[in-house]
């Protein structure tokens, strides 16, 4: 690195491979991974993701987030000399040697359609948009194939008896990739009968805290209008004043 | 040559760091640095990169011609639309719609919702995206949302932390209608059935954000924009509003006169074009977090390529407060997987430290994001305490550890499960051991200009979320966004519903605008090959580009 450059473009330099793509000559540790099939050298430290980009690719699907909350970048691959499916999120999962993988970015699933504030809070809630449901063999491949790691077939089997607590405590992390949903062979929709579970549980489950409704109403009733017309007016002199003065609540 | 070995996820030499940060541990329990005074603060902002030397220009364009802005963002603004009246029929029109929103994270999808709740039929509202529905930044906002609802809390309180965070360049309008609306939209999450965290008696978890006087952030564990995201499309596709993926919009369309009347869409797979005439366009497009301005990674989704403030300034909308840009104090910096992924703040209201390679607390851990960011430059770049990572980045630890201490044995799992999760696929255990930091690019804070209901200075347009700008004047504070994406998308969803009933007159589609843009960049004599929105960025291997060809043209 250049000692003349100031501190703004030495951490730039110190951060280009993550900003403009990596540069082959920087890299020691290359393995080869085969994209459906086709094989590409790459660099060991990357993503699927990144490493793809790498070899070429453009994506405009199977990308989102790129940090492992939107559930876009589904991946399943197998490593050479292993007979077992894995499944992880493209941009969370370091490339390894031999891996030969196909991102699925699309699960074809139906959603049900329903009105949460007409819903009743009982397990029928769930039996009449998502009867398949009780066609869940417990055979747990869902879970097996959750990137977060959640105890997918545990939540569906809550979900079935009513137990909307555990089943939306335990589906919480969920990101909604799909991958549950494609590979169980009794073709349930974990992730949407989740969503419904969740939403039940958050609306009857928790009443409003007092304060809340209290708070609601006071700013219905103009409560604080005065005081915050006042506040707009303020001069940027008398504003600092006021910030610099401001009592901060006791930890 | 062999790969470098890692114990529990770090190289030995950085094992050594962490052994002093152990050490000083028990004693920084009970310790936290002061907080800077005024001045102090002013001083160490110098090393920010909105303050550094380099980096901007003055833009020679447009309504605000002469303002200065980052180099990244201008490059767009000072450059040629992607399509021209000669590229495309306009008399074919695919969608005819009341309300046209463009972008569909928390904001866009909102206001479908609000608009719909406003009486405009489902079928009158279309909401485009340039990937997913869902492909933003909000589904990956990690720490909470604020709202002024406990008893000794207030909008004044909340108002003034914002505006002093925001250097007191905040829209005031703007922002009353910001903390105004916030209790309003905590209560419509919960009837939703969004599941924020709880106290044992029913309160909520209200946690420290940076730069706040009172604890007024409402979380769901570290998925806060995971949830509030998840139950809004929930409801938004309960309702059946029509809506299409993969269609970035390339240009808006106007009748001539400044109004404007639709866009022009595009398959981002078969490159085929659709026109959408609408009464009503609202821009939720979100930021520019992938334009790396001025080299740093960044926290945003791929999708965060300024294209809405691009958008809306060739049709001659004002913007404002775009000289200033927001990095987020904490950043992942190793292992290189996840560099500049967000660690978000609430971390640090948990109890983690700023600690240095020889495990001195440094800096008061929640000044506001501008400052925190700075004091970490200069604990790495000006007094070298930093630690520089294999690949010679460098970042000062986190030590994550004291949260347990302070909050007990099994805290981590629950309120950080994304953070824990994250680390653990690289076999850091972050109960144990500290992260390394530094500051990551974040937030757009300025936009296209708006009153408190979204509207922009051009007829026919609306902004809500983080394309806008005003609301958060020079620096955002954390909690703020979510908000903002909600409190917004739902005040344009009203304002759109109610100017598209009382609007009637025939909408003609043109691209005069995009001529007239064309002008003003050839009379101020740029002469560029640049052509924006810029829709994604590139990070293909160089040695490829080298030998791409294309044989289908």
């Amino acid at each position: 690195m250049n000692k003349k450059m100031n501190i703004m473009d030495r951490i730039a330099d110190s951060a280009k491979s993550v900003t403009t793509g990596v540069d082959a000559k920087d890299i020691e540790h290359w393995v080869t991974i085969y994209v459906m099939g086709r094989a590409y050298e790459v660099p060991a430290d990357l993503t699927i993701l990144t490493a793809m980009e790498f070899a070429g690719y453009k994506f405009v699907r199977g990308v989102g987030c790129r940090q492992g909350f939107c559930g876009a970048c589904s991946t399943i691959y197998r490593k050479k000399g292993d007979y077992k499916l894995q499944t992880g999120m493209a941009c969370q999962t370091r490339v390894e040697d031999g891996m030969y993988l196909v991102q699925i970015p699309f699960v074809p699933a139906e959603k049900a359609i329903y009105d949460i504030s007409k819903e009743s809070y009982d397990v029928n809630a769930i039996l009449k948009h998502y009867p398949e449901i009780a066609r869940c063999v417990s055979c747990n491949t869902c879970t097996k194939a959750c990137p977060q790691d959640l105890e997918v077939m545990d939540y569906v089997q809550a979900a079935l008896k009513g137990d909307f607590k555990k089943a939306a405590e335990e589906s919480f992390d969920c990101i909604q990739c799909g991958l549950c949903a494609a590979r169980c062979p009794s073709e349930l929709v974990q992730y949407h009968i989740a969503q419904l579970a969740r939403r039940m549980y958050g609306r009857y489950e928790f009443p409003e805290p007092d304060y809340l409704k209290k708070r609601v109403k006071e700013i219905d009733m103009g409560k604080f209008n005065k005081e915050m017309e006042k506040i707009m007016k303020a001069s940027k002199k008398e504003l600092v004043k006021l910030y610099a003065e401001r009592e901060r609540e006791s930890d | 040559m062999a790969e470098m070995k890692l114990i529990g996820g770090y190289p030995e030499y950085m094992r050594k760091s962490i052994k002093k940060v152990e050490e000083t541990r028990m004693k920084r329990k009970d310790y936290t640095p002061p907080a800077f005074t005024p001045e102090e603060q002013k001083e160490v902002l110098q090393l920010h990169p909105d303050f550094a030397p380099g980096g901007k220009r003055k833009l020679s364009i447009g309504p605000n011609k002469g303002d200065v802005g980052p180099i990244e963002v201008l490059d767009l603004l000072e450059a040629y639309p992607l399509i021209e009246e000669k590229d495309v029929n306009l008399s074919n029109i695919d969608f005819s719609t009341e309300i046209l929103i463009i972008g569909g994270g928390l904001a866009g999808t909102t206001a479908a919702i609000w608009a719909n709740e406003s009486g405009v039929k489902t079928k009158d509202i279309l909401l485009t995206n340039k990937l997913r529905h869902g492909d933003a930044n909000s589904i990956m906002a990690e720490g909470g949302t604020q709202a002024a609802d406990r008893p000794n809390d207030s909008l004044f309180r909340h108002y003034l932390d914002t505006i002093g965070g925001g250097h007191y360049a905040n829209k005031p309008d703007v922002l009353n209608a910001l903390v105004n609306d916030a209790p309003f939209i905590i209560q419509w999450l919960l009837k939703l059935g969004a599941i924020i965290d709880r106290e044992e008696n029913g309160d909520f978890v209200e946690k420290w954000g940076g730069g706040t006087s009172v604890r007024r952030l409402h979380s769901c564990r570290d998925y806060t924009g995971l949830e509030e995201f998840r139950v809004i499309r929930d409801e938004f596709r309960n309702r059946e509003i029509p809506c299409i993926e993969h269609y970035p919009t390339v240009e808006l369309l106007t009748n001539g006169k400044g109004r404007v009347t639709g866009a022009v869409l595009w398959n981002i797979e078969t490159g085929e074009y659709k026109i959408v005439k609408s009464k009503a366009t609202i821009l939720a497009t979100g930021g520019f977090g992938r334009l790396h301005i001025r080299g740093f990674p960044t926290t945003n989704h791929y999708g965060a390529t300024c294209d809405g403030v691009v958008l809306a300034y060739h049709v001659g909308a004002k913007l404002r407060d775009i000289d200033t840009v927001q990095y987020h104090p904490t950043g992942a910096a190793y292992p290189i997987q996840i560099v500049g992924y967000l660690l978000t703040e609430k971390l640090r209201s948990s109890g983690a430290q700023p600690v240095n390679k020889d495990g001195e607390a440094f800096v008061f851990p929640l000044e506001p994001r501008d400052v925190e960011a700075s004091s970490f430059i200069k604990e790495c770049y000006v007094k070298e305490k930093g630690i520089t990572t294999p690949t010679g980045l460098r970042g000062i630890w986190l030590d994550t550890p004291l949260i347990e201490i302070k909050n007990g044995d099994g805290y981590i799992d629950k309120a950080f499960p994304g953070m824990r999760r994250m680390y653990n696929r690289f076999d850091i255990d972050i109960r144990k051991d500290p992260v390394l930091v530094f500051p990551t690019l974040h937030y757009q804070n300025g936009g296209v200009e708006t009153d408190p209901w979204g509207k922009t200075s051009v007829e026919g347009l609306w902004v809500a979320g983080e394309v806008s700008g005003g609301v958060h004047g020079k620096n955002r504070l954390m909690g703020n966004s979510t908000l903002d994406t909600m409190v917004f998308g739902r005040r344009a969803g009203i304002s759109t519903a109610e100017y598209v009933k009382n609007n009637n007159t025939t909408l003609k589609l043109t691209l005069e605008h995009t001529k007239k843009y064309i002008k003003q960049l050839k009379d101020a004599g740029i002469k560029t090959d640049r052509r924006a929105p810029i829709l994604l960025p590139d990070y293909r291997g160089k040695a490829v580009l080298a030998r791409m060809i294309d044989v289908f043209q």
